[in-house]
């Protein structure tokens, strides 16, 4: 089954797939902005503040998702010595990092008008501020490594190391009284948004996810010229 | 409408500038990938045009260097 992740097999599809997932990306982003900025409604609380959650929510989401991705990949990948695994990984990642970075930022911005200020060292906040630390140091392992084959025993240790703060972020609001209030949104129970938020909320989450997966395949392509390009270096 | 639409009730500030550093987050990655990508494909043609007939045809028989020449203006 792993043969048909092998770079030389999909290389025609990720080659061609970035203007395509580009041009749905700012179609969708378009809608998403429409909805979140001009038809969602207000909060009965926390009034238009409440429409930093539509970037705010998806980027935190996406942080996470790209981060428990390049765990299992590398996991995986050093398990089953699939070189390409982590060739993916380490494309992942810049996406991830920047969603967690936008994720504080936003955080803190809508922190200011709703407790009173920018920045807490609460259970939620600093959980996160956690896997950014871990993304930088996965990031900064692949500079320091990258001709060596030591890369994929440290940067799956990070990883690993990294993963145990996933369900510390996840559940950190049920755990401890922090500032940050407790999920809305429950895959497995009823979620207590309503359906006008909610919509703008899921587009908006599809704008970022097809965003991350364009930079993705714009990354996995760099990243496989390279190595192409050492190959005609030893022809 | 417009004006309403900018100062959200005394909110506008905290949302737009939220809205704004997630775009211009996206723009920045997204340039600095493509000019890596643009870098990387560049070298990639300046040694394949160094190659000698024999090695250039040999490295045209891979399929991936094949996409990355028929690929050179696209993204």
């Amino acid at each position: 089954m792993f043969k048909y992740f092998e770079p030389n097999k999909i290389f025609s599809i990720t080659s061609r797939a970035p203007r395509y997932v580009l041009l749905l990306f700012i179609i969708t982003l378009s809608i998403g902005l429409t909805e979140a900025l001009i038809f969602s409604p207000e909060d009965y609380k926390q009034s238009h503040s409440v429409r930093i959650m539509y970037v705010h929510v998806p980027a935190a989401w996406i942080s996470l998702g790209v981060f428990s991705s390049i765990t299992f990949l590398s996991v995986v990948g050093y398990i089953f010595k699939i070189r390409n695994f982590f060739l993916i990984s380490k494309s992942l990642a810049p996406s991830g990092l920047v969603f967690n970075i936008i994720a504080l930022v936003t955080g803190s911005i809508w922190g200011k008008p709703t407790w009173g200020t920018w920045w807490a060292w609460d259970a939620r906040i600093t959980s996160m501020l956690i896997l950014v630390l871990f993304y930088i140091i996965y990031l900064i392992a692949w500079r320091i490594y990258e001709n060596n084959d030591r890369v994929f025993k440290i940067t799956s240790i990070i990883t690993i190391l990294g993963i145990i703060n996933i369900p510390i972020i996840k559940y950190s609001v049920d755990w401890w009284n922090t500032l940050h209030q407790p999920a809305s949104i429950n895959l497995l129970s009823k979620s207590t948004i309503h359906i006008s938020m909610l919509f703008p909320l899921s587009i908006m989450t599809a704008a970022f996810a097809l965003f991350s997966l364009l930079i993705f395949l714009m990354k996995y392509n760099t990243e496989l010229i390279k190595i192409k390009n050492k190959g005609l270096d030893r022809l | 409408m417009i004006y309403e639409t900018l100062l959200m009730n005394g909110y506008g500030l905290y949302v737009w500038s939220a809205f704004a550093f997630t775009l211009l987050s996206f723009v920045t990655l997204y340039v600095i990938i493509k000019i890596q990508y643009i870098k990387e494909k560049n070298k990639f043609i300046v040694k394949f045009g160094t190659l000698n007939v024999e090695r250039a045809a040999f490295a045209k028989s891979h399929s991936v260097n094949k996409e990355i020449l028929s690929n050179i203006s696209k993204i």
